[in-house]
């Protein structure tokens, strides 16, 4: 065992493997991890701003649907009023026009009952004047006598 | 008895483990015409494993999901990353890179101590080479490389930081100190004294913990790779079969715990020589 010329031969091997690994390893492989390092810090904040607006967008679309619900509720109510509406206006209308149709044809009875009895008094004071004339031969004229035949026929 | 005759071949053993494959024999403890060409070797090996295998990481590196490989090389890193944030404040460019060479490059030498003491020795011997040691941290001189560059890059921080001026205080003012100048000044050799030791211990306890703990690994391994040294014929005897059952199980519990050793060493070297650096850029 002495101490020779190894000695400087390895101080020089180890001095320039030195220089090696600072110039060519250490940064290179340093750079690469503190690279990941801020892009998984990068990553980390993207992914909870999106859980942020994750939970904003499903509050927001919360809110959509209740509004939603609201309005539909809404018109159901409204669309309901408004049947209720249309089926009373339909009540009344039919009514008016039966009591109209009813009046209607109630007139139109009295009408023909009218005529009817119209034309009956004139048959029957027709009938009479006939069985007067025949009972008193000629001496009873017709236009003469209308008056008279009028006020009968009133009594008929 | 049987350990008795083929004692002189496992001293032989061990000892012709501990040799280097060199130029030439060393004369006296420091010879700089001597180079040990199997840990410059191994060592080349390793950083150029360590670096191409980083290196073919960093280039496609990206900042996407990361695949399996890139994964772990990532998590080598954030790893250094943290324990150079907790102990080093400032900023700079080289202790970070510094202090992953030191781990991933120590990590692998001590890893080369796993692999079996005698399978790459063996593979050379069949190439021609007598000797081979295959763990660099093995041997003092890759661990006083690393110790002795961190020791200089501790210096040139310190002057860096502090000035000349604050660096020699920093050695020569402090532990003690008077408001009085020649008291003060009496006490300038004592303190010099106790920081100069302080500050030497470094880099030799780095290097020495590290080159300790290994080389006392190794030789664990030389040892239980003796127990049947003499091969198919000790199976001749229950003794024999002793010492193969003995090699393998004792074999396999070291060679787990020397994982947790070696791992636990490399972050040592790695952890004081970021902590060293950070006292060179500290003021007081």
């Amino acid at each position: 065992m002495n101490i020779n010329l190894t000695l400087i031969v390895q101080m020089l091997v180890f001095g320039m493997l030195v220089f090696g690994t600072m110039k060519f390893i250490w940064p290179h492989i340093l750079a690469a991890m503190d690279e990941r390092s801020r892009k998984i810090a990068q990553g980390l904040a993207a992914a909870e701003k999106g859980e942020e607006s994750l939970t904003e967008a499903r509050s927001k679309a919360e809110d959509i649907v209740r509004e939603a619900r609201e309005r539909a509720t809404q018109i159901i109510d409204h669309a309901q009023h408004r049947a209720n509406e249309l089926v009373e206006e339909a009540k009344g209308t039919a009514t008016t026009e039966g009591g109209r149709l009813v009046a209607a044809a109630q007139q139109q009875i009295q009408l023909d009952t009218t005529r009817a009895r119209e034309r009956l008094r004139r048959e029957v004071a027709g009938i009479a004047v006939g069985a007067a004339s025949k009972l008193l031969s000629r001496e009873i004229d017709a236009r003469t006598h209308a008056d008279l035949l009028e006020q009968l026929a009133t009594q008929i | 008895m049987a350990d008795a005759e083929h004692a002189p071949g496992a001293t032989e053993y061990i000892l012709h483990h501990q040799s280097f494959l060199s130029n030439k024999a060393p004369h006296g403890i420091v010879d700089f015409t001597v180079i040990n060409y199997d840990t410059v070797f191994f060592s080349v090996l390793l950083a150029l494993v360590f670096f191409v295998t980083f290196w073919m990481v960093a280039r496609k590196a990206t900042a996407g999901v990361p695949g399996k490989f890139q994964n772990l090389i990532e998590m080598i890193i954030e790893f250094i990353d943290n324990q150079v944030r907790d102990s080093f404040h400032g900023t700079s460019k080289l202790i970070a890179p510094l202090a992953l060479t030191i781990f991933c490059w120590i990590f692998l030498f001590n890893f080369m101590d796993v692999v079996p003491v005698d399978l790459l020795p063996a593979v050379a011997r069949g190439a021609g080479f007598e000797h081979l040691k295959v763990v660099p941290s093995t041997d003092l001189n890759a661990t006083f490389a690393l110790s002795l560059t961190v020791f200089i890059l501790i210096i040139f921080y310190s002057v860096k930081m502090k000035g000349l001026v604050g660096f020699i205080g920093e050695l020569t003012l402090q532990p003690f100190s008077s408001k009085n100048f020649f008291a003060q000044a009496a006490l300038v050799p004592v303190n010099f004294l106790l920081e100069s030791v302080t500050f030497l211990a470094r880099p030799v306890s780095l290097s020495l913990r590290l080159y300790g703990n290994l080389y006392a690994g190794e030789m664990i391994f030389l040892l239980l790779a003796a127990l049947t040294l003499h091969g198919i014929s000790g199976l001749a005897s229950v003794g024999g079969w002793f010492a193969l059952i003995g090699q393998l199980g004792l074999g396999l519990l070291w060679a787990g715990f020397h994982l947790f050793v070696i791992t636990l060493q490399a972050f040592i070297f790695m952890v004081l020589t970021v902590v060293y650096l950070a006292m060179a850029h500290e003021h007081h």
